[in-house]
């Protein structure tokens, strides 16, 4: 368990003379769930966006599981990563959009095998009865032929778990999955993402403004704060005492929000 | 749609009927124009291919990373969209000769206006390609999808249903414009028109049926493409 599984090492991510992750050292252990809180525009997508291999990094090194993401070792030096490199490493990992990205021409069945079938190189088959699975697992088996727009926006985010979940991935990445949805959709999204928490051995790191679930399920919540973890601890101990003013003054503002 | 169909296909006996009745001289022209009605649609069919054909590619190959591919694809469309479709249609009949490529007619003819159809298509393309949005491609990312399985299977089936109203009309402007193959010594149905009235003086009768022939290839045009409007918004999108 204590294995690291994710390590950012000095990570600098710049959009031009903006910086959006400052020297950023981080880690994660094998099968730990981590929570990311912050203030709007903190970071907290980016760092995600960088793990999944959507944005470059400027400076620093990801590892995933012991492995330098954006680089590789060849004759005992770093140099950039191949393509091969990267699919490999990043087929260890999934992501859950804020916005869902179904792909809207597909039923929820086919959204599912779609890379297991076409980029895995499985049987329809056997893609076919693991996605049922998933489905079944995020009660929407019954939902399969639906097309995402016949879908509430708690269904769709439940079948794009579902989506993530085929492509068996070691780490989840979940960006304010309940974020676009009305309130009345919220639990039964968190529902699904307690089950992933509590009876699998998911890494998972999750960006949220749901407290109360952070506090629920995380094994520790970090503060973002301009780029950098401001504060880091156990859940109860970060949010009934906080150190520091910042991470107080958020922590208030989202109380009064609610 | 139907009902469009069979008012059109009604209006066609109509003027059929009222045709033969009014002009006994039909049958000494109507021959001569239905072979150039044949020519028309046979430079039609291949010129249709070759135009979708260049203008997907060079509508795809415009965005490629590949500087290589992606300049190639910008000359193309500028050469082809920059220039008049008569004076490309003479230059592969006249001028290639001169560096010693000798085309048919026909193959000149579906050359120039297939390449010249495909620039503009190429637009249409790359447009409805930058319109899906950019999460589906994040979406395919984190899903370990290739750059040439997303753009087969995610991005063109959605870039699709944006492009058909553009190539409806490109389809149409291109049966129009079929008429310039006389240029390089084609009998079209507008050349053999000219013919026939040169011949026999019924300008009225001759031109009322080139017309009318026209009209009835770009009804059938407009019925197609709605049908495969039709098509892809039941089977390739629906909009989250
Ligand atoms: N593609 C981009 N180009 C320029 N700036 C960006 C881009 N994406 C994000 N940013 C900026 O980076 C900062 C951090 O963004 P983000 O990680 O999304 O914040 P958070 O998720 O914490 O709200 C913000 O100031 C945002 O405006
Ligand atoms: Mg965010």
């Amino acid at each position: 368990m204590s294995d690291v599984k994710i390590r950012f090492d000095d990570v600098v991510k710049r959009y031009g003379p903006l910086v959006v992750l400052d020297h950023l050292n981080f880690q994660v252990a094998d099968g730990e769930i981590v929570s990311i809180i912050g203030p709007s525009g903190s970071g907290k997508t980016t760092v995600l966006r960088v793990l999944m291999t959507l944005e470059e990094i400027q400076d620093g090194v990801i590892y995933v599981a012991g492995e330098p993401l954006n680089k590789m070792e060849s004759g005992g030096r770093l140099v950039p990563a191949s393509k091969a490199h990267v699919r490999r490493l990043r087929s260890r990992i999934g992501m859950v959009f804020q916005n869902f990205n179904l792909f809207p021409h597909m039923t929820a069945l086919q959204n599912c095998i779609e890379s297991p079938v076409y980029t895995n190189g499985l049987s329809k088959e056997e893609a076919i009865k693991a996605s049922m699975e998933l489905l079944d697992m995020v009660g929407l088996a019954d939902k399969r032929d639906h097309y995402p727009s016949q879908l509430s926006g708690g269904q769709q985010q439940r079948v794009a778990i579902a989506r993530t979940l085929a492509m068996r991935p070691e780490i989840l990445l979940f960006d304010e999955p309940t974020s676009a949805l009305d309130p009345e959709m919220v639990g039964e999204v968190l529902n699904v993402i307690r089950q992933l928490a509590t009876a699998h051995s998911y890494t998972m790191l999750m960006v949220t403004h749901q407290m109360g679930f952070a506090r629920e399920v995380s094994d520790r919540v970090c503060f973002f704060d301009k780029g950098k973890i401001v504060e880091q601890n156990v859940p109860a101990e970060l949010f009934d005492r906080p150190q520091n003013e910042r991470l107080q003054k958020f922590l208030s503002s989202v109380k009064e929000a609610h | 749609m139907t009902g469009r169909l069979a008012a059109v296909a009604a209006l066609l006996a109509f003027l059929l009927g009222l045709s033969v009745a009014t002009f006994s001289d039909l049958r000494v022209f109507l021959p001569a124009i239905l072979k150039g009605a044949v020519v028309t649609v046979e430079v039609t069919f291949w010129s249709l291919i070759l135009f979708y054909v260049s203008a997907f590619l060079s509508g795809i190959g415009r965005g490629s990373k590949n500087t290589f591919i992606r300049w190639s694809c910008v000359v193309y469309i500028e050469v082809f969209r920059g220039t008049s479709l008569l004076v490309i249609l003479f230059w592969f009949f006249f001028v290639l000769p001169e560096f010693g490529i000798t085309l048919s007619p026909i193959v000149a003819g579906v050359l120039g206006i297939g390449l010249n159809f495909g620039a503009y298509g190429a637009e249409i393309v790359r447009g409805a390609i930058v319109a899906v949005p950019k999460g589906q491609y994040e979406a395919c990312t984190a899903l370990n999808i290739s750059p040439l399985k997303r753009m087969l299977r995610i991005v063109i089936p959605q870039a699709v249903i944006i492009m058909i109203p553009g190539f409806t009309n490109l389809t149409i402007e291109l049966i129009k414009a079929t008429a310039l193959v006389s240029a390089v010594t084609l009998v079209d149905i507008t050349y053999a028109s000219v013919q026939q009235n040169q011949l026999h003086y019924r300008t009225l009768e001759i031109f009322s049926v080139t017309l009318l022939l026209y009209y009835c290839f770009a009804q059938i045009v407009r019925f197609g493409m709605a049908m495969l409007e039709d098509y892809s918004k039941r089977h390739l999108l629906r909009k989250a």
